[in-house]
């Protein structure tokens, strides 16, 4: 067994998740699906409810107290997450329902302004869904062109032709910083530097990324930056957009209504400044409080600690099931290249037909093509079992996980 | 092992899983129909030759989990050379029987496809039970009126 990280005890921070101290089936559950969404902290649950109990009013124009009260806590909160992720400031940090709506809002708002007909729009063939589809509306109603940085066998970027795909007439780059689907780490700040040089923008996608190390925008260079508040310990609905002031007020808006204005006429309006400016209706104020939470949770057990956690737990989880029978392991090699996430086939048994028989033995896996089908094409299947951890996660964990393949072998035969 | 996964992975159903009837190999036919299971991306192809009302062959193609490719197996099994009517009839009850319907479960006309009542318990799977029948209703509808 590996010793665990010495600062941190990781059973008691484990027992700070209600949710994960319960019986599925009669045995206890084991959660492997944190890359889909995480489990919650005490914490972020209670503070969720201590709003609702106490503060609950809309944000922003209320001249009274509990109005007053909830437009602090969620424009501090606005401050600690763009801290968070080393924004220079508040401001330019803009609230959304997740990554999707993130990078939506940046193909409808800055992508219909700045991407015209032969233009091209650079992805990669590692992208999640969310990353893919905006960009081909987008592609659609402007004429642009779609074009793919490929994978090499181990599900890493082959960036060598990486100039050859970047054209003067790249507009932006669209790319994930940890693939969701194989936990790959991608270089986003080569990629940044190589894309810059060019003349294009980079839209890093986060979603895999903040809840597990430290991200730090400046360092990154990048220009938008996405993730979602749903799978670092915060609630569902709740996410976030980060560009640079300048770029964001050369922006226009992207939903319009109340909150995002500054004068209404009949014929026109004006905008509110930057970032209400991308933020109609009443915003997900709950949402938001509460995730500042979930960033405090985290900031308290440290990211050097997480990062160090995750890296023993997955280093044995490849280590466990690739002992196993007729399993097929997608992804880097090198567990420094990749996050934890283990995309696997195992023999002729079915993902949905693994992930069904871990179910009966409490254990919460995904399968699927996890939103990621030109990854399932690279590989040539149309499914994987995805076994994804994090801080709340053990080498115990990864034990349950292999008893559990070898309850599916014996139903399939180890092939 | 827990009984209720027992059932659900018969030996007949992991047979029909390793050795498919009537699979690959389409053919000269009349009707056809591809269906999709967005939520997992199981697909099946079914293609089907119907002369006067009646199943002359049947053919089916495609991938997915033990569940969805046995239960097509098993029903393409079924409906060859059934007339179009019965093979609807047999949809209605599978379904009846993928809803806890035990009488359904009984029906003999229901052959190996009885083997799968125990994705009854499982409701996240029925799904991929049905797959093949909707790939068969679907391609039934498309059929030319006599």
């Amino acid at each position: 067994m590996l010793s665990p990280s010495p600062s941190v005890d990781w059973a008691a921070l484990r027992d700070q998740f209600p949710a994960l101290h319960q019986d599925v089936g009669g045995k206890p559950l084991v959660y492997l699906d944190s890359a889909a969404t995480s489990q919650k902290p005490r914490s972020v649950i209670a503070a969720l409810s201590k709003y609702y109990e106490q503060d609950n009013a809309n944000v922003h124009r209320g001249i009274h107290e509990l109005s007053r009260r909830a437009t602090v806590a969620y424009e501090e909160a606005r401050a600690k997450l763009a801290n968070f992720i080393g924004a220079a400031e508040p401001e330019e940090l803009v609230w959304t329902r997740g990554t999707t709506e993130a990078i939506n809002l940046v193909a409808g708002s800055w992508g219909l302004a700045n991407v015209k007909e032969g233009d091209e729009i650079l992805l990669s063939a590692m992208e999640h869904h969310s990353n893919i589809v905006p960009w081909q509306i987008l592609a659609n109603r402007t004429g642009a062109r779609l074009r793919y940085i490929e994978m090499d066998d181990q599900g890493r970027l082959v960036l060598d032709d990486l100039s050859d795909l970047l054209t003067e007439r790249t507009r932006i780059v669209a790319v994930s910083h940890i693939s969701n689907a194989l936990g790959t780490i991608n270089p986003v700040r080569d990629i940044v530097d190589r894309a810059k040089a060019a003349g294009a923008r980079v839209l890093v996608d986060g979603a895999q990324a903040v809840p597990h190390r430290r991200v730090d925008v400046q360092e990154l260079g990048c220009d938008f930056y996405t993730f979602s508040g749903h799978k670092m310990c915060g609630p569902t609905g709740t996410g976030a957009l980060w560009a640079r002031r300048e770029l964001l007020e050369s922006m226009p808006p992207y939903h319009g209504g109340g909150e995002m204005i500054r004068v209404v006429g009949r014929e026109a309006s004006t905008w509110a400044e930057i970032p209400h400016k991308f933020e109609a209706g009443t915003p997900n104020i709950a949402g938001a409080i509460t995730l500042g939470v979930a960033a405090d949770f985290l900031d308290e057990v440290g990211f050097d600690a997480i990062a160090e956690h995750e890296r023993n737990v997955l280093a044995y989880a490849l280590e466990r099931l690739g002992e196993l029978d007729g399993i097929q392991i997608y992804g880097p090699t090198d567990p420094n290249e990749r996050s934890g996430v283990i995309s696997f086939n195992m023999g002729d048994a079915h993902p949905h037909d693994i992930s069904t028989i871990l179910d009966s033995e409490g254990i919460a896996i995904r399968a699927g093509h996890h939103c990621a089908q030109l990854v399932m094409h690279h590989f040539g299947v149309s499914a994987t079992a995805r076994a994804s951890f994090y801080l709340y996660n053990s080498t115990d964990d990864v034990d349950r996980l292999v008893d559990g393949l070898v309850s599916v072998q014996a139903i399939f035969g180890s092939a | 092992m827990e009984a209720p996964l027992t059932s659900l992975y018969q030996q007949l159903i992991l047979e029909h899983y390793r050795n498919p009837r009537n699979k690959n190999g389409l053919m000269d036919h009349t009707v056809e129909a591809v269906v999709h299971n967005p939520v997992c991306g199981d697909e099946v192809k079914v293609q089907m030759r119907i002369i006067a009302g009646q199943i002359e062959d049947i053919r089916f193609d495609g991938q997915g989990c033990s569940i969805s490719q046995a239960s097509t197996s098993m029903m393409t099994a079924l409906v060859k050379g059934a007339a179009s009517d019965e093979a609807i009839g047999l949809a209605d009850r599978f379904t009846q029987m993928m809803h806890g319907n035990e009488e359904a479960a009984s029906d003999p006309a229901m052959g190996d496809l009885r083997a799968l009542q125990g994705v009854s318990k499982f409701p996240v799977r029925i799904k991929c039970a049905l797959l093949g029948f909707d790939a068969l209703r679907t391609a039934l509808e498309t059929e030319p009126q006599h």
